[in-house]
């Protein structure tokens, strides 16, 4: 009987079964963040196990709150900081280095096919565009991680989704994971692993295969697992090249961890990419989802255009072809938050940020902040945000908010205009 | 084992952002946490909510993000248990880690009940009396009640550590 590809990951790093049949995995990295590492740091330190497992496998950045806003988020900066230093963490990322960690983390080459990935955050899941079992954890198995390079898993079921066909002009990776999310809903993927396959995501870049996997956890799942192929390759090659006589040889090396042909799946569905449509979200959950043009004319307040959603190079390009020659509409607010120091560092080069600036963006440095309501763009009560993001729970980007998650061509769409709306890019139905 | 107390009664899919809002994570003390635990809903919420009170709920409960501040903040403020038909994967972990009792009872018919109904959670034998009914939980395995007991996972290595020493 064939294998997905989490049972493949599971049996290559499987040292331990518990009772009930949990397996205890050992970790290829462990990410941290601000927001709950100083948590476990303190923890660890109060318990006398102030050490870390491997200090090359720990990566960790500030991201979410950064530069630091109050005295609060810089003692978590601090603490970050000072532990890295103190065990010689040498990936740390920091002020002028950092960015929002599901961006930073690929873009430095960090995660690769096979790999088992813990951090203490939801959207752990972003790196399974990788072909990694990345999944997210609570401060407690981030402290494990930190000090053992374990963690144990019940071996997750797969879910098996194929988007057949290619995707019309202006329909996006974020439109096809947001659909999918409606048809499995909120809680459809929970305990369970979702492997994205097909034409249209064999057609998708790498950024796209992110945003696809970034928001698995919406629908609940633990991970998101896309197959390795070239374009994998291709965007690992500059950290990959060494160990490998050319590419062909790293497709073939990666090529196990692709589920087998007879794989036993929970359950498959399967989707034409052909008939999708831009949509957005409606209301506190994920799943709720219609078409733009269903929800055509709902006044916004803010566009928030960033996140380890859609906040890379692709999606501030596609933004900023929408922006080009336009300016925001006088009721609106825009931010766009670049998600890494070398985003930020193209879009200048490739004038996109001055196509932002001339249109009446906000630009901001790379950081999380307005996606969980933390800096950088919360919103007042009552206020209304087109947004990049992935979650629009209930107070998200602020008490009394109402946040719509778009793509980001959508998003710049609705700059303009004021009101949510397709974008010139797209060429159906309007 | 089991907990006995006034029922705090859920729909489904309640998030991690609805049970501690993200402005907090900033915080390092869990007092604070357990002072704005589902603040959105209801600014006294906590204030409300009397030590001892059980959360039943519908599925998903605890959906979202890793953020454990939402394990510790209901647990903070004095819930002695969580019940749902079903949780999301990090929240159940979460509250395992750090000794919130959470159980799942699928076929609870939520329905007829109402928040300050009295509830029993039969923690040993898997059961939920409430209103003359008598569900069934899913059992945890043993090694599961003992992090529980124990006040979280790292309390109960700590313990079997120091047990190893002696």
């Amino acid at each position: 009987m064939g294998k997905t590809t989490a049972q493949k990951i599971f049996d290559a790093h499987r040292i331990d079964t518990l009772e009930g049949g949990t397996s205890v995995l050992r970790l290829d990295a462990v990410f941290c963040h601000e927001i709950t590492t100083p948590i476990a740091i303190n923890d660890l330190a109060a318990r006398g196990k102030d050490r870390v497992f491997d200090p090359d496998r720990i990566k960790a950045v500030i991201d979410h709150v950064t530069p630091a806003k109050d005295s609060k988020t810089a003692e978590q900066g601090r603490i970050m900081r000072e532990w890295a230093r103190r065990h010689k963490i040498k990936d740390f990322f920091d002020i002028g280095r950092n960015g929002v960690c599901h961006a930073l983390f690929p873009e430095k080459g960090f995660v690769r096919p096979g790999y088992t990935v813990i951090m203490g955050d939801s959207h752990t899941c972003t790196h399974g565009a990788f072909c990694a079992f990345a999944a997210g954890i609570g401060t407690t198995d981030l402290e494990v991680g930190i000090l053992k390079g374990i963690c144990t898993f019940k071996e997750p079921k797969t879910i098996k989704v194929t988007v057949k066909g290619k995707l019309p002009g202006g329909v996006y990776a974020k439109d096809v994971i947001l659909t999918i999310i409606r048809q499995l809903t909120v809680n459809g993927a929970t305990d369970k692993v979702i492997e994205f396959t097909g034409p249209a995501v064999d057609a998708m870049s790498m950024e796209s295969r992110m945003t696809l996997c970034n928001m698995a956890i919406e629908a609940g799942g633990t991970t998101g697992i896309c197959y390795p192929d070239m374009t994998t390759v291709e965007y690992l090659w500059p950290f990959i090249k060494d160990g490998f006589k050319d590419k062909k040889a790293a497709l073939e090396a990666y090529s196990q961890w692709k589920a087998d042909p007879d794989a036993v799946y929970e359950k498959t569905i399967e989707l034409d990419a052909s008939g999708m449509e831009p949509v957005v979200t409606f209301g506190y959950k994920p799943d709720q989802v219609k078409t733009v043009k269903e929800m055509e004319g709902t006044m916004v307040d803010q566009v928030y255009l960033g996140s380890c959603t859609n906040g890379r190079i692709e999606d501030l390009r596609i933004a900023a072809s929408v922006v080009k020659g336009h300016k925001i509409a006088d009721a609106v607010r825009a931010v766009v938050s670049p998600a890494t120091p070398l985003i930020f560092d193209m879009a200048l080069k490739e004038g996109l940020i001055q196509i932002f600036m001339d249109a009446g963006f906000c630009v901001t440095n790379p950081t999380c902040g307005a996606c969980l309501g933390m800096s950088n763009g919360v919103l007042a009560n009552g206020e209304v945000c087109a947004s990049t993001t992935n979650r629009n729970f209930n107070g998200r980007m602020g008490k009394g908010g109402m946040v719509h998650l778009m793509s980001p061509a959508s998003a710049a769409a609705t700059a303009i205009k004021g009101t949510i709306t397709n974008s010139s890019l797209y060429k159906g139905r309007k | 084992m089991t907990y006995s107390g006034n029922i705090w009664l859920f729909g489904d899919d309640v998030d991690t952002d609805v049970i501690i809002s993200g402005k907090y994570l900033r915080d390092d003390d869990n007092s604070v946490w357990a002072e704005h635990v589902f603040e959105v809903l209801d600014p006294d919420f906590s204030k409300k909510i009397n030590k001892g009170d059980i959360i039943l709920a519908g599925s998903n409960f605890g959906c979202g993000s890793s953020r454990e501040q939402a394990a510790i903040a209901i647990k903070g403020a004095g819930i002695a248990a969580v019940v749902a038909k079903s949780f999301g994967r990090i929240f159940f972990r979460n509250a395992i880690n750090i000794g919130l009792p959470v159980f799942t009872g699928r076929d609870i018919e939520l329905e007829s009940l109402e928040t300050g109904d009295e509830a029993m959670v039969d923690a040993v034998n898997g059961r939920l009396h409430i209103k003359g009914r008598d569900y069934q939980l899913e059992k945890i395995p043993p090694f599961m009640a003992d992090i529980i007991s124990a006040g979280g996972l790292l309390n109960y290595y700590m313990q079997n550590e120091s047990r190893k020493k002696g």
